[in-house]
């Protein structure tokens, strides 16, 4: 049995979750994940904006910061930059992270500051009642799409690539087991990482779409994701409306604080001459 | 204090230079007129000072970064101007839940909207008591001169230590693009505090236990307390809680830590009031034409005196109180259209003059002893 209880803040429980959600499937592999990187729980910040997944924080005992909607990389970007030997790790929603946060998170790829994102993706607003997203798939139902979306869908992952993230990889509340292969390896990464975790919200977005229970959810994973080694050799027409899960990115890139300690450095030397 | 100390400044770079002074290592900034010089003059100085300058993608941004940093104990600062402090009220008011000390400088420009942005304002008096939502503590300093700016930006990270806080240094177009000379204060001419930190074991530490002076001891993050901070109504225990009674408790802490401090932190300077019949109440730039206005008016023999304001917020009603009961006529010079003239209306309990200008355009000497000579007749 794996030792949940040495991350927990117990007297916390039960959480706020609802019945199927995928949070809790998210938690417990991002605990394996810190337990395998054998982070000290005193060098862990955890962050996070609002929303269903910002609530993760408050169940277990590291240093955590549940923030305003949207800014939780915002706030982590200071706490790293003030205090570089922290882990930090930030845990968001699609909306906070890609709606109201969706600036913010861009930038920070784009710097390239070293912390690792977990992006829980369910499709919808759950907190407020099931409000469309920015990843609601064109023509499903929200509560503010009763008539079915009529927006495109960002795709999460493909945004953090192309705003420069070192590390980003996909996988879903099914395939939880390369869930915390992936967040282990966000944390060992040096830079900007990004793990997309599909996660099933039956209350607010199964209900309204007809998509059955949670385990018709989860077995909708299973037959629809593609590992990213074969979605790189089908047509774009076999992996319609298929989720890629895999590393889908991983590079080398200068990291902002160690560019900023030896931009400081180099000053710190010419000043004294 | 010693002449060849003496330098020319800008009240923007003195504001700069105050703040290293006093601590400060961790700015985070956006560029905006006529707040940029600050951001400017702390890219080069805090990698010379082994602090950390960011330039953020907004004013959002730039607020959380600073409370971010000040959790781990880093002092720490933003600077901007209207529009951009508009956008920074969301977490200006995390701070204030959270107890996060930090400094806030609102270069003012011309509003609403964008405004007018190279020209002088003083239109957020009000911005700043309650630009965020909810009932909330806040602290303002407006300094009128650079050398003023220099002291009040180190009190302002004092204040922000001492009460955890956020603070907001109230600059003008006026006092932050000015060159003046200025004397440079040594060392021990000034008061550095740091916030009370925890000496309690992490077992015990409640991050916001009730204490007898209202203000909880701090605890660096990531320094072996493993405590929850939220934006969300918490108990002493940093959890949320929506017990009426914890919340209760925790809002009138909030706002009584700087109700019972308030005469620690008020602060004002009066000239001429022994004799007058008539009260200038000036702030900012606006007091440099206000002492003008008043030395002339006193060369006609009128009898006029002077109430210069340094904190604007907790605002100084009981004093201004005090003072209409021997003082009748009073005077607000602003460059907006009543925002303190309306407190102290509140205090003094009867109409008072204004003076009022919103064109971009400075309040000069002669406005101001005009309306002397028209309320003394």
């Amino acid at each position: 049995m794996f030792p949940y209880e040495k991350y927990l803040r117990r007297n916390k429980f039960p959480h706020i979750w609802c019945t199927g959600c995928g949070c809790g499937i998210v938690l417990k592999a991002l605990l394996r994940a810190i337990e395998k990187s054998k982070i000290a729980k005193d060098d862990i910040a955890l962050v996070s904006g609002i929303g269903c997944s910002s609530r993760t924080p408050g169940y277990v005992d590291f240093n955590t910061l549940h923030t305003t909607h949207g800014r939780a990389i915002a706030f982590a970007t200071g706490l790293k930059l003030a205090k570089k030997e922290l882990n930090v790790i930030v845990v968001t929603g699609d909306g906070d992270a890609t709606a109201i946060g969706g600036n913010h998170f861009i930038h920070a790829a784009r710097r390239n500051l070293d912390m690792t994102v977990v992006i829980y993706n369910n499709y919808i607003y759950g907190m407020t009642g099931g409000q469309a997203s920015p990843t609601t798939p064109a023509g499903k139902k929200g509560s503010t799409a009763p008539y079915g979306n009529i927006e495109p869908a960002f795709d999460v992952s493909a945004l953090a690539i192309a705003a420069g993230a070192s590390f980003v990889a996909r996988s879903t509340c099914y395939h939880a087991v390369q869930l915390d292969k992936y967040i282990h390896k966000g944390l060992l990464k040096k830079g900007f990482s990004v793990i997309e975790a599909m996660t099933p919200c039956p209350t607010y977005y199964a209900r309204p779409n007809r998509l059955g229970n949670v385990v018709d959810m989860m077995h909708w994973y299973k037959e629809n994701s593609i590992p990213v080694e074969i979605a790189r050799k089908v047509s774009e027409q076999e992996k319609k409306e298929k989720i890629t899960i895999g590393i889908l990115h991983d590079a080398e890139r200068p990291e902002y604080c160690e560019e900023y300690q030896k931009l400081s450095a180099r000053i710190m030397k010419t000043d004294n001459k | 204090m010693r002449e060849d100390d003496a330098r020319l400044m800008t009240g923007n770079e003195a504001c700069a230079e105050a703040a290293l002074v006093a601590g400060m290592r961790f700015f985070a900034g956006y560029p905006i007129t006529p707040s940029s010089e600050i951001a400017e003059c702390l890219a080069r100085r805090l990698p010379q000072e082994g602090g950390t300058f960011i330039q953020m993608e907004d004013e959002l941004a730039s607020m959380a970064a600073i409370i971010g940093a000040s959790l781990t104990g880093v002092k720490s600062m933003t600077a901007t101007s209207g529009p951009g402090f508009s956008l920074m009220q969301e977490n200006i008011g995390y701070a204030s839940m959270a107890e996060v000390p930090c400094v806030i400088v609102n270069v003012q420009r011309g509003g609403p909207s964008t405004g007018l942005p190279t020209l002088p304002s003083q239109s957020d008096v009000m911005q700043a008591r309650w630009g965020t939502h909810g009932d909330h503590p806040v602290i303002v300093v407006a300094p009128s001169t650079v050398r003023e700016t220099y002291d009040w930006t180190i009190k302002a990270f004092n204040f922000a230590e001492r009460f955890r806080v956020p603070v907001v240094v109230l600059l003008d177009e006026i006092v932050a693009h000015v060159n003046e000379k200025i004397i440079v204060p040594t060392r021990g001419e000034f008061e550095v505090i740091d916030r009370d930190r925890t000496t309690q074991d992490p077992k015990d530490y409640l991050p916001y236990a009730l204490t007898d002076s209202d203000i909880p001891p701090f605890a660096d993050f990531g320094s072996g307390y493993r405590y929850n901070v939220t934006g969300l109504s918490h108990d002493e225990t940093g959890f949320p809680a929506n017990d009426p009674k914890k919340v209760d408790l925790l809002h009138r802490r909030l706002n009584r830590k700087i109700e019972r401090y308030r005469n620690e932190i008020v602060h004002y300077k009066t000239e001429l009031l022994e004799d007058a019949d008539i009260v200038v109440v000036a702030y900012g730039s606006t007091a440099r034409s206000a002492y003008r206005a008043v030395r002339n008016a006193r060369a006609l023999g009128l009898k006029v005196g002077i109430f210069k304001m340094f904190v604007l917020w907790p605002f100084p009603y009981q004093e201004l109180d005090k003072l209409a009961r021997r003082v009748e006529k009073f005077i607000v010079p602003e460059m907006n259209l009543g925002q303190i003239a309306h407190e102290v209306t509140c205090a003094a309990k009867h109409e008072v003059a204004q003076v009022n200008r919103i064109d971009g355009g400075l309040i000069t000497p002669d406005e101001i002893l005009e309306a002397i000579k028209n309320v003394s007749v």
